[in-house]
């Protein structure tokens, strides 16, 4: 068996900056929020509310949390369709992601989209996208429009390290890197595509080093300590604001649930003993503790902050389950800017 | 009126969009320094600079993403394939993105793209390099499909497309490149989704499209001189498609030929087809018939090759059988 992707033991860490105090907080109770969010859409699941494919991301918060606080307002955001997280880390409430997973009218796509489509062009968060691999071009494409007009925004794509192994993939990057695009292609590698093991798949044990057939910038980051992973998304939004150059981050994390709900926790895959395992870093203890040895947080604050979350998470089911089912002439619109004859 | 060639009439419509809005750009495999792969593009590197005609290396599913992620953030790209026979690698970025954000976004998020370049069967070259998939869009809801046949129209249609605010699929005749018609000067557009009119006449409905028009056109010429008078319908947009026009004409006429280059089997005529016995049902005197590509791969040899196409003969056949002549 191959090494696992956790990170390799590092330098210990230095001390936290009690000037940064507050951001820490809002990062572990963002990873919080997501945390509660996934548990209660997972039962939500089970009882039926949500249907269709649902990929949850337990285990991988601190991934999202730490890289899209590194993010300004008006960068873009493209995901694949395990993007629940990085729809609440950016900022979209609870309340309408809850509703769109239930596929409400007060859903942040209108009940249109679903769980592996979320959107909301108002925070530059450009969709949960399900072909694997296919919104990397996408993401190349905004990083074009970036420099067509000479902005200083950022694009930021978030993938799988299944989606490496398929031909979008290279194409992208190949333009990004002949084209000094300011793009930061983040492959969340979670050990698994489905139920194939990236060295089952893949040909390259170091996802970070394909960059190099692109001469791009690369990096491998610890993707379970919130922090790390932000001080390398900043490195790179700084290259990408500063120097207009493309970024690919491999950023090792792993997955704690099943692919999608349909799918067993372990199985014929992966072991229980690996799971139990990895699931020893899990990004909130890894955080929380951390805060709390730094004396920034204490036992009972983060009580307090997860049972916080927990009402917020309640809400944002109540008002799902509430909320309205899309009319039915919600059918035809929006498949043209103006609208088609209907059939 | 300035007569110009189908190429040149497309090379002023981008320039003009071009000029009239800095947000529309064109790329694609050979555009800027070698001046386009059929000359579509001649002057406009020269005119515009590398950031807004760009060459990208062989890489059509990675040059259609980049252009539904730019329309996505509020650019107009022009996304030229050298041929739609190599669109089939960025398919997936034209049903799977283009066809689809508007809708998964709840109207939050559209791609006004217009992905453009030859269709169709030029000469003997063979299985690979000839086909007319106008039909395999034209199925997708979302996306728009537009088959101009004529100078003017390539003007006028393309000037539209790039206006249009949802992913246009504009596939260019390959044996029209040369053809010369008369095109007038500056702000004309033509709207998607009409049919034209290309010949009136009484007797029997041909609708076509495309290089199909011209074809039609020649069967119309010497079924006239044996007394038959058609009146051809040139659809120009493929979705949407212009139904009233072809039932206003078949209301005329009582008799249909739908001519098309492409395959038979689910093809636009089909659709044609269906419109008219659901709609005209009572105005027919007779059931419409097809024109269409033989239901193989083109093949290489020349002879092998113009039994594959419709032609003015096989038009003649059909409107004969139609019309009970003979
Ligand atoms: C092009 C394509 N092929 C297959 C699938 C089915 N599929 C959905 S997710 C998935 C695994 C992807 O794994 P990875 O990219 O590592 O992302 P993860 O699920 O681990 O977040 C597959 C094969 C798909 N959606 N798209
Ligand atoms: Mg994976």
């Amino acid at each position: 068996m191959a090494e696992s992707t956790a990170a390799r033991p590092k330098a210990k860490p230095k001390g936290l900056d009690p000037a940064r105090a507050e951001q820490y907080r809002q990062w572990l109770r963002q990873m919080l929020l997501i945390r509660r969010f996934e548990e209660k859409a997972g039962e939500a699941y089970s009882l039926g509310k949500i249907g269709g494919f649902c990929h949850l991301y337990i285990g991988q918060e601190a991934v999202a949390v730490g890289s899209l606080g590194a993010l300004d307002p008006d960068d873009y955001i493209t995901c694949s369709y395990r993007e629940h997280g990085h729809a609440l880390a950016r900022g979209i409430s609870a309340r309408a992601v809850m509703a769109e997973l239930f596929g409400k009218a007060t859903g942040c796509s209108g009940g249109k989209g679903g769980s592996m489509h979320l959107f909301d062009a108002s925070l530059g968060f450009l969709g949960g996208h399900a072909i694997v691999g296919a919104h990397i071009p996408i993401a190349t494409g905004m990083a074009f429009a970036i420099k067509y007009r000479n902005t200083s925004q950022v694009a930021v794509c978030y993938f799988g390290e299944a989606a490496v192994n398929n031909g979008a993939f290279h194409e992208a990057l190949n333009m990004a890197a002949l084209w000094k695009l300011p793009v930061i292609y983040l492959c969340e590698n979670n050990r698994y595509g489905m139920g194939t093991a990236l060295e089952r798949a893949s040909a390259l044990y170091d996802i970070s080093e394909r960059a190099c057939s692109y001469d791009m910038a690369n990096e491998v980051v610890d993707g379970q300590e919130v922090l790390t992973m932000n001080a390398a998304m900043e490195r790179a939004v700084q290259r990408a604001r500063t120097e207009k150059l493309p970024t690919l981050l491999e950023v090792r994390t792993y997955r704690f649930m099943g692919h999608s709900m349909s799918d067993p926790i372990h199985g014929h895959y992966r072991t229980r003993e690996e799971v139990e395992d990895q699931r020893k870093r899990d990004p909130i203890a890894v955080w929380s503790q951390r805060l709390i040895a730094d004396g920034l947080m204490d036992e009972a604050a983060v009580r307090s902050m997860d049972k916080d979350v927990m009402e917020e998470v309640e809400d944002a089911y109540q008002y799902a389950d509430e909320s309205p089912e899309p009319e039915l002439d919600q059918l035809y619109t929006d498949v043209y800017a103006e609208e088609e004859r209907k059939e | 009126m300035p007569t110009l060639t189908y190429r040149d009439a497309l090379n002023q419509a981008l320039r003009e969009e071009m000029q009239r809005d800095d947000t529309v750009f064109l790329m694609g495999e050979e555009v800027g320094v070698y001046q386009g792969a059929y000359k579509v593009s001649r002057g406009l590197l020269d005119e515009f600079g590398p950031m807004r005609v760009v060459d990208t290396p062989i890489t059509e599913l990675g040059f259609a993403g980049v252009g539904v992620g730019a329309a996505m953030v509020g650019l107009r790209p022009v996304i030229e394939f050298m041929t739609w026979n190599f669109a089939l690698l960025a398919v997936d970025q034209l049903v799977n993105s283009a066809a689809k954000m508007r809708y998964m976004s709840n109207g939050q998020v559209g791609v006004p793209a217009v992905f453009r370049g030859p269709g169709g069967a030029a000469l003997q070259l063979a299985a690979q390099h000839s086909q007319a998939f106008e039909s395999w869009y034209a199925h997708i809801p979302g996306l728009k499909v537009v088959t101009p046949a004529t100078p003017a129209d390539a003007k006028g249609l393309l000037k539209s497309a790039i206006r249009d605010d949802n992913p246009v699929v504009f596939i260019e005749g390959e044996m029209l490149y040369n053809t010369k018609g008369e095109v007038p000067d500056g702000e004309h557009v033509v709207p998607l989704g009409r049919a034209d009119i290309k010949r009136e006449g009484a007797d029997v409905t041909l609708v076509c499209h495309s290089k199909t028009v011209s074809v039609a056109l020649k069967a119309a010429e010497q079924l006239a001189s044996n007394g038959v008078n058609p009146e051809v319908v040139d659809l120009r947009t493929i979705r949407p498609l212009d139904v009233d026009a072809i039932l206003n004409s078949v209301a005329k006429t009582h008799r249909c030929v739908v001519v098309e280059e492409g395959w038979p089997f689910a093809g636009i005529g089909a659709q044609v087809v269906d419109h008219i016995q659901r709609e005209a049902f009572d105005e027919l005197d007779a059931p419409v018939l097809r024109v269409t590509g033989a239901d193989v791969p083109m093949p290489y040899n020349k002879q092998l090759e113009r039994a594959a196409k419709a032609d003015p003969e096989k038009i003649v056949a059909a409107v004969n059988q139609v019309l009970y002549r003979e």
